[in-house]
Formats: C-alpha cells, structure tokens, sequence
C-alpha cells in the first residue's frame, strides 16, 4: 500500500494470480498426503481442505480490507480466500456465470435484476471518496466547496481558482488566478459512481448533462488509470482538481477539500464523518441494501461516502462453499472492523450489522 | 516412417560416382518438411484472419447499431450508451506520426554512426546497448515518462512552446494550450524513444550488408561520409530501411501501457497537441473490465477491429509508396 504512484493495480493482479498458483499447488500437495497418513480424520481435513477454495472477485475498492481479512481469517481458522480485484463490472459478471462463490461491487444491484440472477446482496464495509486540489498554499481540509460548485467546476463551468464562487466560500484562503485543472478517472470504476452519483443528486445540470455510472461522459479534464493514475496526475498537475478514495489521499499526502453537506455543514473526510454518513443513511427501508449513501442527511456526515456489496447466490450450485464464504463474512462483522478502520475503512453501524444478519438469516438460508 | 526406414540407409558407403538416385524415403522426407513449412505459413494467415474476424464478430453490435458513424463520430458516452471512435482513431494516428517525426532520423543517426563512424571497439557495446533498450516493457517506458519527462515537460519545456510557438501561423494552434505535461506530444515523445530501438537496430543489420567494395570505390572515387552514407548505403538498403520503419510504426500504433500513462485518456477531440486525447489500445486497456452493457463491450471489441483495419491501411499505404519508389528506380 505504500507504493501509491507504482502500478498498484497490476502488483494486485500478479499477486492474487501467485496465491492462485501457490493455493493450487499446496492443495495438490495435500491430496496426496492427506489420506495415506490417517484414516478417519482424513475426511475432516479434507472439508477443512475444500474450504480453503472459497473464490470471490470483484471491486478494486475493497481489495486491501478483504486481503487483509483473509490473512488473518487464514490464522484464525485454517480457511483461505482468493479474492481478485477485477473491478465491479467483472465481479458482477463472473458470479453470474457462477465462477466464484461470492462477487463484490460498488454499486448496489436493484432487487430486479438480483431477483432475476437469484443472488442476494449486503454491505461489507464503508469508505469515502474526496477531492483533492493541488494549489499553491492550499493546506488540506484548508478548501471549502459545495456540492453543487464542484459539480460546476467538473461540468467546466468554473474554469478558475479565483471564481467568485470559490472565493466566496473561502474567506482568508488566497486562491490563485489560475485554470482549474480537472482529474477524472479514466477507467470505468466505483469510485467514479459515487462520487458522479453526488454531483447528480447536488447538480441537476449534472444529472442531465453527463448522468451517473462507472465510467461517464466527461464534459473535460484528463483521464488517470486507477486511483493511483488519479493520485499522480493531481500531484504532479498544478492548479488540478481530482477525487480518490480517502485512503490514497492520505498516503500521498495530498490536500483534500472539506465539504457542504446535506445539513449545510462544512465536513472534513475522516472515519467519525463516513461513520455519521452511514448510520443516518436510510439502510432500514431499502430492499436488498439497495442504497447509495452519498448526500446522507446526517449534521456530520461526509456527503461522498461509498459503500461496497457483496453478492452470492441465494441458492448456490455448491452450498458447502457458499456457507464457508457466509461464514467468512460473519467472521469479519464480528473480528474483523478493527482493521477496517486501520485501513482507512470504517466498520459498518451496529444497526446495520444487525439488519444483514437478519438478511443472511431470512434470504441466505442454505 | 520414411525417417525410419532411412536411418539404417545412413550406414552404406556413399555411391561413388554420378549423382545421387533420390529414393522413395528422400521424397516422403522432402514431402513431410514442404508440408510442415506450409502448415507454419498458413498460420499466420489463419491467426491473422481468426484474430480479424473474431473482432468482427464481437464488434457486430456496435457496428450494426451506429453503422458508419462509428467512424466519424467523436461521442463517447457509456451513460446514454452512443459510441463513436473517431477521438481514439485520431489520438492514434496522431501519436504515431509525433514518434515517426522523431524516432526515423534519430534511428538513422545511430546506425550511421555504428556502422560508418564509430570507432570500432564501441559498436559492439553501443549496438548492444541498442538492442537491450529494445527489451525493456513498454510501462517501464511509461512510467519514466509520467513521473519523469512529463513534469519536465510541464516544467520547462511546454510554456515556453505554448508561449512563442503557439503564436506561430497556421501552425499555432498545434502549440498552444495549458501546459499540463501530458497530452498528445508527450505521447508521441514517449513512443517515438520506445521505437528507435527496434527501427536502429534493423537500420545497422541492414547497413552492414552493404558490400565494402561498393563504399570503398566510392571513397576512392572522393566521397566524403555523408555522401557514401546518402548516396551508397541508403540506396542499396532502402526497401529493407523501410522495412524496419513499417515495424516501429506497427509498434506505435498499438502501443498501450506506455500510451495510457502519458495520453491524458480524455474522448475530446482537440487542434492542440498539448492537450490530452486517446488512442484506441489505451481505451481499450482502461475501459474493458468495466464495460457494463453489451453494446459498450461490443463498441471496444469493434475499436481492436478499427485498430486491425487502421494498421492494415497504414501499412498498405507505406506499402503501395515503396512499389511505386521502387518502380521510378526502374527496379
């Protein structure tokens, strides 16, 4: 994780494809161990054995979390998950085609397509998205914006760091008189989706003009590859304007911007504002978790907070794997928030950990 | 069976005298090898028209729903789902004529220089180090050029040519606009030093099969370097010259980790080569794995066919201007 600027995305790839390998050839290993050592406990370590092939694939966004989980669940019980971080889209599509045992996404699935599918949907942890501005003396958390300028500044409609409208909200900030130099991702991503599902709840003329989705239409600016493409293109453009998850902003040390909530607050991206994001956020009423919690209504809650969803099969081909990857997220609800939260994450509010295992206990019944 | 039935032959005295019978095992032999060098011939072929048409076939959607106008159409909106591919074919097109602009000359300077002026004990190692630069990954190249040679750029270099070359005529436009480091140029710069390589190394291989009796009754005749080099050795090489360029510009055309760093990755349609585009490799890289309806994964399948297609007439064209060289030589 500290390797920001370095191809992250690709480090990722080429390591979840040497666990793979490694997995494969230690589970080779012990099939032909196994049974010719003990007679009776052969068949438990076989279980224990199948167990360590729970596969999952899906968003970038939570990679770091469930790796790290999977390490440690892997010390706690022996069992072993596989998790490739191919992005949303390629998560959705491949437990469709029922290749791995559970899929991830940022973007939640309305309850028609899932019912179509079969699957079955939750949250597995929160995160936030933020702006980061590279301007001469600006300080992080130093720029306040709105919703609706930073959807202006995006839809390249304020084209300068000294526009009255910016200068208005920052009083004894000196804002240059440069061009604002707009970042966007450049690859179809969650991120992406919830920070343009924001400008288009705050920004009509988003809504109508550029619209919401994993990649969009962008009406400028230039593309980066990842949040790390993202990361660097900011850090080196000056005068620029991106948006990465909170994490990457962190690691690089950029300065973020504080934002207007839906209450009227200016809020700083910190784990007690996603926190606040997600417990006011209306999880109660929503079918299947089908809520995007950007623009929460909390007094403190960060208005671009992200939350990622797992998806398996209501009623999977192989239910012995799908109970051990169910078991997997039990164990991280109940263990495993506390390295949530040094990942940058934020553990899930205990309502909302109540409602899912309500879920699980009413729709994942197998 | 033939190679069986001929082995223990290889034991008998060599016929003394008068040619060689050819014998039934010799013809099945000749036969195996004419067919097994066929079938490597034909691979090509199939792979290339297996590769084509598959492309096709994937891309039938896009070009059924948007027709022509997927070709001229700068849109790119995955939200309304209208796709056009003119931005990544011009980011294409344009990129690779930046890095022929530069790659050629220079490619040519350095094997003029191993194989005429060079002192003799650095050609080995210069030429080695030629054919090392030749192998090193493309995101190597591309990561030097965004977090090196892009700031530079952006430091140094662009405001200065937004500054006194974008007021040029004509070209003006070309040269102005914010200096952001990344873009079409810095693209181009970045291809055109990942091209050299591979463009100067087959440029030394061919000029050391110019005959030395050719260049040294040149010298005899008084020829200074750049004349025997003008005149002699670029004349006899010519076609195998270009030959080495048609494969430089191959590679740039499809070049896209490098590309996908330094280009900008913006759908927008600009004069200025300062400002960020895309190219066709570089859209599909980032855009594949979450392309999120049939038809925007059919419009990036149909973009690698236009790619096929832009190479192909990129190439028939070098092709069609060296026949027509060749035949004003009276070749």
């Amino acid at each position: 994780m500290n390797l920001p600027p370095a191809r992250l995305a690709l480090s990722v790839l080429t390591l979840s494809g040497l666990l793979l390998v490694t997995a494969c050839r230690r589970d080779g290993e012990a099939s032909t161990a196994g049974p010719a050592e003990q007679g009776a406990p052969a068949a438990q370590s076989r279980g224990e054995r199948v167990a360590a092939e729970i596969t999952g694939a899906g968003a970038t966004f939570i990679y770091p979390l469930l790796s790290q989980w999977s390490d440690d669940y892997h010390k706690a019980t022996g069992n072993k998950i596989n998790y490739q971080s191919i992005g949303s889209g390629g998560g959705i599509a491949q437990i469709k085609a029922g290749t791995v045992d559970f899929g991830s996404t940022d973007k939640p699935l309305p309850p028609e397509e899932l019912a179509a599918a079969g699957l079955g949907q939750f949250p597995s942890a929160i995160g936030g998205v933020v702006p980061v501005v590279n301007v001469e003396g600006i300080a992080a958390g130093k720029l306040r914006l709105t919703g609706a300028l930073l959807a202006d500044i995006f839809l390249g409609k304020v084209t300068l760091w000294n526009d009255p409208a910016i200068v208005a909200l920052n009083p004894g900030v000196t804002l240059p008189a440069s061009k604002i130099n707009v970042v966007h991702r450049s690859d179809g991503s969650g991120t992406t989706f919830n920070f343009v599902n924001y400008l288009g709840k705050v920004s009509p003329e988003w809504k109508q003009k550029v619209g919401e989705g994993t990649s969009v239409p962008w009406p400028g600016g230039i593309g980066g590859k990842g949040n790390e493409g993202v990361a660097a293109y900011v850090k080196q453009i000056k005068g620029s304007i991106g948006y990465v998850e909170l994490a990457y902003a962190l690691q690089n040390n950029m300065a973020h911007a504080a934002l207007q909530n839906a209450a009227g607050n200016f809020v700083q991206p910190n784990a007690a504002s996603f926190q606040a994001a997600a417990a006011t956020a209306d999880w109660a009423n929503a079918t299947d978790f089908n809520l995007v919690i950007t623009n929460a209504p909390g007094a403190e809650a960060w208005p671009i907070t992200a939350t990622n969803f797992i998806l398996m099969y209501k009623q999977p081909k192989d239910v012995k794997r799908s109970r051990q990857a169910l078991e997997f997220f039990q164990w991280a609800l109940d263990n495993g928030q506390a390295q949530a939260a040094a990942l940058d994450y934020v553990p899930l509010p205990p309502a909302l950990v109540q409602q899912i295992k309500a879920y699980w206990a009413s729709e994942l019944k197998f | 069976m033939s190679a069986s039935n001929s082995l223990p032959e290889l034991n008998m005295p060599a016929p003394v005298g008068g040619p060689r019978s050819l014998r039934l095992g010799d013809t099945g032999a000749d036969r195996l090898f004419r067919w097994t060098v066929t079938a490597a011939g034909l691979f090509v072929l199939v792979s290339l028209a297996a590769a084509a048409l598959s492309m096709l076939w994937g891309g039938r959607e896009a070009f059924q729903t948007f027709g022509w106008g997927f070709f001229t159409s700068t849109e790119w909106d995955p939200v309304q789902r209208q796709f056009g591919a003119l931005v990544p074919i011009v980011g294409t097109l344009v990129s690779a004529a930046i890095a022929m602009i530069i790659a050629v000359p220079v490619s040519f300077g350095i094997a003029l220089y191993l194989t005429e002026v060079a002192p003799a004990w650095l050609r080995t190692p210069v030429g080695a180090a030629v054919e090392l630069l030749a192998g090193i990954p493309s995101i190597i190249y591309g990561m030097w050029g965004l977090f090196v040679l892009a700031p530079f750029l952006a430091e140094h270099v662009y405001p200065w040519v937004d500054a006194n070359m974008g007021q040029w005529p004509v070209v003006g436009a070309l040269f102005s606009g914010p200096p952001l480091g990344l873009g079409m140029l810095t693209a181009g710069l970045v291809l055109g030093i990942m091209v050299i390589p591979f463009i100067s190394s087959v440029m030394r291989e061919v000029f050391l099969t110019v005959p030395t009796p050719l260049k040294e009754s040149s010298y005899a005749l008084g020829s200074t370097t750049l004349e025997v080099a003008w005149d002699v050795v670029l004349p006899y090489t010519r076609s195998a010259v270009i030959g080495g360029i048609f494969l430089g510009l191959g590679r740039a055309l499809g070049e896209t980790m490098a590309v996908t760093f330094v280009l900008g990755n913006a759908h927008q349609l600009s004069m200025s080569l300062l400002m960020p585009g895309n190219s066709i490799a570089a859209g599909i890289a980032n855009e594949f794995s979450e392309a999120d309806s049939p038809i925007y994964l059919s419009s990036l399948i149909a973009l690698g066919f236009v790619l096929f297609i832009v190479t192909f007439v990129v190439l028939a064209i070098a092709k069609l201007m060296l026949m027509q060289l060749q035949r004003k030589e009276g070749r």
